[in-house]
């Protein structure tokens, strides 16, 4: 299954972070991470913050996804991105998006009353 | 109107039909013969013959919810059952695709919503009424309230030569079915035969219908690959609170209206998500369903036929055109 596979790369993919990042801190030599830009959301419901990011066609960024309450999901079929935001945990997620356009992600993790309208905004340029 | 006085408010929405699809596998035709001899080869072919009845599918009645757009509640619902009770022909079943409720955190509530919905429900002089959740019944709490209430998520029985699936892709919260589900699925479908007549009915659609209003299932293509061995599959389904049909390959997709607000055409809106303001001069308008008369003297493939749009009413699969509901080749 395609979106079990890409959870799993990315779970393998986070792992690995992990490992590197314990490596360079034990190493003590503070390298400068990569230059992949990071984007930080916050999901709550029943928003996201900030309900809009702009990213270039072509560059990879990484987006750090926080949930502060319950477990959100984080969907958008034209990106491949079909995440879970654990309650209160942080995940990573890099992604490299092909096509502009304006793009509506959803939350796809049912989170009560207003869920529904749980969206935001990627335009890519 | 007078939300309260019941008179007035049928007058209101005249003697039109309430209820939500009526799907009839009776052979009207039958005096034509070939309806009947299908019948007959299908029989042979699966075990148990396919043998004239009807079924009415209804959904998304969100009891408890309270508007906006719909102050009317639990109305359309028990003007639906109603109507359903007032057919000629009784259906056989009344298949029920999820959002039975309206979701609430307060357990207590929702527990009173499902009390609700079930008394309205078995107003229903039917057999047979089936059910599945939708993500406002079972979203929450991965659906042991709705189990306590209704059972088993996801099932399949067999109903007069027809095999019936109940598949629950809401109670993971997210829209999926799963591999558990999936593999369940292959073992229940083994033991049939390519021909046999199958109705699937779920809440979500099975396929990409506008993922980024939430109308899709995450793994919907597993399922279809599953299902596309077969030749006459139909799938029912709700959640989209309007009229919807499609194919997959050889497999047809049909929506039903909802029976509390609606929502409108998916390929004319690009804004989110957002339903279709209330008519108090028109109260049941886009709720229910309409009406498709088919000529069942016409070729399969080339029906005539006549859609009444009418506020609630049926939309009525008659004869041919019931039959292939169900059956992809009426000439085999
Ligand atoms: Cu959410």
């Amino acid at each position: 299954m395609i979106t079990t596979n890409a959870r799993k790369a990315a779970f393998a993919s986070l792992l690995s972070l992990a490992l590197i990042a314990l490596m360079v801190s034990s190493g003590a030599n503070r390298a400068h991470a990569d230059d992949i830009p990071v984007v930080e959301i916050t999901a709550k419901r029943f928003a996201f913050t900030p309900d809009k990011i702009t990213l270039k066609k072509g560059q990879t960024v990484k987006l750090r996804l926080h949930s502060e309450d319950v477990t959100h999901g984080f969907f958008l079929r034209p990106l491949k991105l079909d995440e879970e935001i654990p309650a209160g945990q942080t995940i990573e997620v890099t992604v490299t998006p092909q096509t502009a356009g304006t793009f509506m992600t959803i939350c796809d993790h049912f989170c009560g009353a207003n869920h529904g309208n749980m969206t935001m905004t990627i335009v890519v340029e | 109107m007078k939300p309260s006085d019941r008179r007035s408010f049928l007058k209101i929405t005249g003697a039109s039909l309430g209820i939500g699809v009526l799907y009839s596998a009776y052979p009207a035709a039958l005096a034509q013969g070939r309806v009947g001899d299908m019948f007959s080869i299908l029989g042979r072919q699966n075990g148990e013959k396919v043998t004239p009845f009807s079924f009415v599918q209804l959904s998304d009645a969100h009891v408890g919810f309270n508007g906006p757009p719909d102050p009317l509640g639990t109305k359309a619902f028990e003007h639906a059952v109603d109507m359903i009770n007032a057919l000629p022909r009784r259906p056989d079943l009344v298949l029920f695709t999820g959002d039975l409720t309206h979701d609430t955190e307060d357990k207590d509530v929702h527990t009173q919503r499902m009390r609700q919905f079930l008394e309205i429900s078995k107003r229903m002089n039917v057999p047979a009424i089936k059910y599945v959740p939708g993500e406002h019944d079972a979203g929450l709490d991965g659906g042991a309230l709705y189990r306590e209430f209704f059972g088993e998520s996801h099932y399949s029985f067999d109903h007069r030569g027809v095999h019936f699936i109940a598949l629950d892709n809401v109670s993971c919260a997210k829209p999926e079915i799963g591999s558990e589900q999936l593999a369940w699925l292959k073992k229940d479908l083994a033991r049939f035969p390519k021909t046999a007549p199958i109705v699937v009915f779920t809440h979500r659609p099975l396929f990409d219908l506008r993922p980024d209003w939430e109308w899709f299932t995450s793994d919907g293509d597993d399922v279809m690959n599953v299902l596309s061995a077969y030749d006459n599959v139909t799938v029912l389904y709700g959640h989209i609170h309007r009229d919807d049909e499609h194919e997959t390959g050889h497999i047809h997709h049909y929506a039903a209206r909802s029976l509390i607000f609606a929502f409108p055409d998916p390929t004319a809106v690009t804004a989110p998500k957002k339903p279709i303001p209330f008519d108090k001069d028109h109260p049941f308008k886009n709720l229910g369903i309409r009406t498709v008369n088919v000529n069942g003297k016409s070729a399969p493939g080339a029906h005539s036929v006549a859609i009444e749009d009418v506020e609630l009413t049926a939309r009525e699969f008659r004869g041919i055109n019931g039959v292939h509901q169900l059956l992809r080749n009426p000439d085999v």
